[in-house]
């Protein structure tokens, strides 16, 4: 590693760039901005699960001094924005007109002087609802008496969402298990919880009346394929609409999808002429925006010789009232059917059906790289499942199933092609730094005494990286990436980036990627996004893609700054470029090491009146949009362990062991930093967060007072290993890694919790699991979350 | 009302109504927006301030209750130019991601030490325990609480 000081030239542990505004309290959030004559808008949302809309009387609030506007769906409705359409070719309503379908659901906007009166103003809106009754249970929202939720929708009959999906291999499954030797079946949740970053949604829309130019303040994860679908929807050129993400307080997923109060801010702003400032509290935003999971699944896995053979799974995704569940257009369960996990088996079937219920939209969120958390969660429970009935130690009979290192790239029974791996390793080393035949001596003492300990597995495959433009678009839009990167005559570079970041230090690792491919030092290469302006096109930060799409991006727009560089070197040192060979930050003659010309030398030259090769262009920069080959499969060995208290039942997680691996390690700091987020998420998950109804439709978990997310003390200090499998396909060897550490550890921690409990007999529990719940399940009474 | 309240040494007059929060207060004084608002029931910490040396979640104070009192933000920790350790020992330490909950965190820790120099790991999770950060999962604020009571002199220094 080439350094300055302590300080590496490219990969390794480099201290954030972005700290320095953030721990001065100089960040720019949303909320931050102030424009002049700027306006603010609050929503009134639906007390109700669902309700006929009879009226709504808004002459009250709009006689209130210093409210300017009430917008509701009529005068949408004008606009041709009272409906919009969601990622998957659905339509959610902007503002409800006929009907609500969820509570929480956006009824008017009241844009006022500002957000105190705003608010007063939604008090004084009369809406004449007549209740109708609420679909809540999933399981229910197909019966023939099931109140009919979207009504709005043309030949909607029922309330399925969309068509049932299937992946994988029914005949070929069943005889898996038709020649099994034991078969395990589960009905297992995963319940609906949310992402709740500690900054909500929010929007400043600042329409110029004069220019009909349309600036659009807002932190999301996804800006440029926001405008796309804005000057669809609002029917603008894309070069009049200008998105402008500056900080985000964390995204987790939660910040992919357009929501109504984004459409309403922009309709507000139009409409009022000024600035509208629009930020929901916390409340709208755990009960009306995208939530994760709720997938209902039921599930049979079987094994031959005590090797895992064979597993399907049953599907009942619960959507909520709109489908606006965010993933590629092709994949309407999301990569669900990568639910074979990380082992070798003989055949496999997936179906998920997706029906309406009366709640709020969402589905995909929250660290879940497009329902992958579900897949793992499912398949892991499962394999544990299995290993009890077969009175094997869980980690052999995963040992025993493994996908094997000479079989990659291998081919799932359900259409993936993993890229690398070498799963035996990875699970070692979190057996060593767990000192797993101690813990289990441990637990056996234990259990003599009357304690209940628990160790937990999870071996888990991602597929993060979406992705190549033959399978993948959103909305018909490749999901592809772009990089820009201009090298200044000083030597000094810019590198922008359709990559949004909403904390996963991008603005250091980029800068990094390019340091390690130019030997530009880091803190010299300035790395610019989330300004549609500025950036190159591409779809965005989630599904941990930005190091598979984007860092590769950032690599190869290097490379062609570099090859671009050894031309101009050639010339400068008088030889051919073939003649040239590169070391970190300059090119020299082959055989005469002492004879070579710097990366600054080069650009200096680039930029110079000297005369450059023949027909070659000034200056020293390049774009490319990448189009990956394929995702990168990061994946990881963890390993829980946990103590359940025996008279309250509460758990807790004592060590938590994660080994991951993501290829090359571009800042090891920031990969192990993304890590201890995920698995806090994790621990919340599985523990304390989720999202329930009663039988009205009444959300009962929106706010911090009973939406529990760890703290410092529900979180242990965690055990983080690593092993090396680069990615073959990427230019860098790097796979993504940021959700890997949320998809892992859930089942780690419920498998955990149902081995503390074996001397109870007990062998399922859903999360969370809370002392309520397993305090239930200890008494033989486990019940899943409504 | 008229109301004036010392924030970071200087006093802020301002006519608001009564039942203004004091983080709206401080984040629409200008240049105040390191304070930040993360949720509505007070759970969060996002917006902890110190009045008069103890963290306050500073959502659930009104403007008007808060006169006659001192309030320090994160914008007063860095003194001519230099960092306060808590701030140092976040940047070493990497405890920071999206950086929302940094302020609210850097406050309540600066409180800590300011009464217990040499905390336990345990102390700090328990003092850290009112603010929630959805991005590093604690291990690493806890580290660089450490990190800043261990080169407490570099405050002294300044």
């Amino acid at each position: 590693m080439t350094a300055v000081g302590d300080r590496p030239i490219g990969f390794g542990p480099l201290k954030r760039k972005e700290d320095a505004r953030f721990i001065r309290g100089k960040g720019n959030y949303l909320d931050d901005i102030r424009l002049p004559g700027m306006v603010h808008m609050a929503i009134l949302r639906s007390p109700f699960a669902h309700a006929k809309i009879n009226s709504i009387d808004t002459s009250a609030a709009l006689a209130l001094p210093g409210v300017a506007a009430v917008i509701t769906a009529k005068d949408l409705e004008t606009l041709g924005l009272a409906w919009m359409p969601t990622i998957s070719y659905d339509t959610q309503a902007v503002l409800a007109g006929d009907k609500v379908r969820f509570q929480g659901q956006e009824v008017a906007a009241v844009i006022a002087i500002d957000e105190y009166i705003a608010r007063d103003a939604l008090q004084l809106i009369d809406v004449d609802y007549e209740p109708l009754p609420a679909v809540v249970n999933a399981r229910k929202a197909l019966d023939e008496d099931a109140p009919l939720i979207r009504d709005d929708k043309d030949g909607q009959l029922d309330n399925l969402a969309s068509p049932t999906w299937e992946a994988g291999d029914e005949e070929s499954t069943d005889k898996a298990f038709a020649e099994a030797d034991t078969i395990v079946s589960r009905d297992i949740i995963y319940p609906r919880c949310h992402p709740a970053p500690l900054e909500t949604c929010g929007m400043i829309a600042d329409f110029n009346p004069e220019t009909g130019q349309l600036d659009l303040y807002n932190g999301n994860q996804a800006p440029h394929a926001h405008r796309t679908v804005y000057a669809h929807v609002a029917g603008l050129a894309e070069h009049m609409i200008r998105i402008k993400c500056n900080d985000i307080g964390g995204g987790f997923g939660n910040k992919v999808p357009v929501y109504p109060g984004y459409v309403c801010a922009i309709a507000g702003s139009i409409v009022a002429g000024v600035p509208v400032k629009w930020i929901e509290d916390r409340s709208e935003n755990l009960m009306s925006t995208g939530f994760a999971r709720d997938y209902i699944m039921k599930s049979d896995i079987c094994a031959k010789d005590g090797k895992i053979t064979g597993l399907r799974v049953d599907v009942i995704a619960d959507h909520g009232a709109f489908d606006s569940t965010a993933q590629p257009t092709k994949f309407p369960a999301g990569f669900f059917h990568i639910v074979c996990g990380s082992y070798d088996l003989q055949a496999s079937h997936v179906k998920v059906k997706a029906v309406y219920t009366n709640k709020a939209p969402g589905g995909v969120a929250y660290r879940c790289s497009f329902r992958i958390t579900e897949a793992v969660y499912l398949v892991e429970r499962m394999v544990e499942a299995l290993a009890l009935e077969m009175h094997i130690d869980p980690i052999d009979l995963r040992m025993q199933s493994f996908i094997g290192t000479e079989q990659f790239p291998y081919e799932t029974t359900t259409g993936w092609t993993y890229d690398s791996g070498d799963y035996h390793k990875t699970m070692r080393v979190a057996m060593d730094i767990a000192g797993y035949e101690d813990l289990r001596q441990e637990q056996e003492e234990k259990r003599a005494r009357g304690e209940l300990m628990g160790i937990g597995i999870s071996f888990f495959t991602e597929g993060v990286g979406a992705g190549p433009r033959k399978h993948m678009d959103i909305l018909g839009l490749a999901m592809n990436d772009g990089a820009d990167l201009r090298v200044h005559p000083s030597g000094k570079a810019v590198v922008s980036l359709s990559a949004q970041t909403q904390g996963q230090g991008h603005e250091t690792t980029f800068a990094q990627i390019v340091a390690e491919e130019l030997g530009i030092p880091p803190e010299d290469v300035e790395v610019r996004h989330g300004d549609t302006d500025k950036s190159p096109y591409g779809l965005g930060t989630y599904g941990s893609r930005s190091t598979p799409v984007s860092g590769a991006a950032v690599a190869v727009v290097s490379r062609k700054v570099r090859d671009k560089a050894r031309a101009i070197a050639a010339q400068m040192l008088e030889t051919r470029p073939e003649d040239l060979a590169w070391e970190k930050g300059r090119w020299y003659v082959k055989g005469d090491p002492s004879v070579g010309a710097t990366i600054f030398d080069i650009t200096e030259r680039a930029y110079s009146g000297d005369s450059l090769p023949e027909g070659m262009e000034g200056g020293l920069d390049a774009q490319v949009i990448y189009d990956p080959p394929n995702l990168t499969y990061p994946y990881g060995a963890y390993i829980a362990v946990v103590d359940v208290d025996p008279e309250t039942a509460h758990v807790t997680v004592r060590r938590f062991i994660a080994v991951d691996d993501c290829g090359v390690r571009i800042n090891p700091m920031i990969v192990d930093g993304q890590i201890h987020g995920g698995l806090a998420e994790g621990v919340g998950i599985a523990l304390m967060e989720v999202i329930t109804f009663d039988e009205e439709g009444n959300c009962l978990n929106g706010s911090f007072m009973d939406y529990l997310i760890p703290t410092a003390l529900e979180c242990p200090d965690f055990e983080l290993g690593a092993t090396v499998t680069p990615c073959p396909h990427h230019p860098l060897g790097a796979k993504g890694v940021g959700e890997s550490p949320n998809v892992g550890s859930p089942p780690a921690i419920v498998n955990a919790v149902i081995d503390a409990l074996q001397p109870l007999g007990v062998n399922h529990v859903d999360m969370p699991c809370t002392p309520a719940r397993v305090w239930a399940a200890m008494q033989g009474n486990a019940a899943p979350p409504q | 009302m008229n109301i004036s309240i010392n924030i970071n040494g200087e006093t802020v007059t301002r006519d608001v109504e009564p039942r203004t929060l004091l983080v709206h207060f401080i984040r629409d004084t200008p240049g105040l927006t390191g304070t930040h608002w993360g949720c509505d029931t007070s759970n969060c910490g996002a917006c902890v301030v110190q009045m008069d040396g103890q963290p306050l979640k500073s959502c659930t104070a009104l403007a008007a209750m808060c006169e006659g009192h001192e309030i320090r933000t994160v914008e007063a920790l860095e003194v001519d130019g230099k960092l306060d350790p808590i701030q140092q020992g976040f940047h070493e330490k990497h405890a920071l991601q999206c950086g929302f909950c940094t302020p609210g965190m850097l406050m309540t820790t600066r409180a800590l030490l300011d009464e217990n120099p040499d905390p336990t790991e345990a102390e700090i999770r328990m003092a850290i325990s009112g603010s929630i950060c959805r991005c590093t999962g604690y291990q690493n604020i806890v580290a660089a609480v450490r990190w800043a009571a261990e080169n407490a002199e570099a405050e002294v220094q300044s």
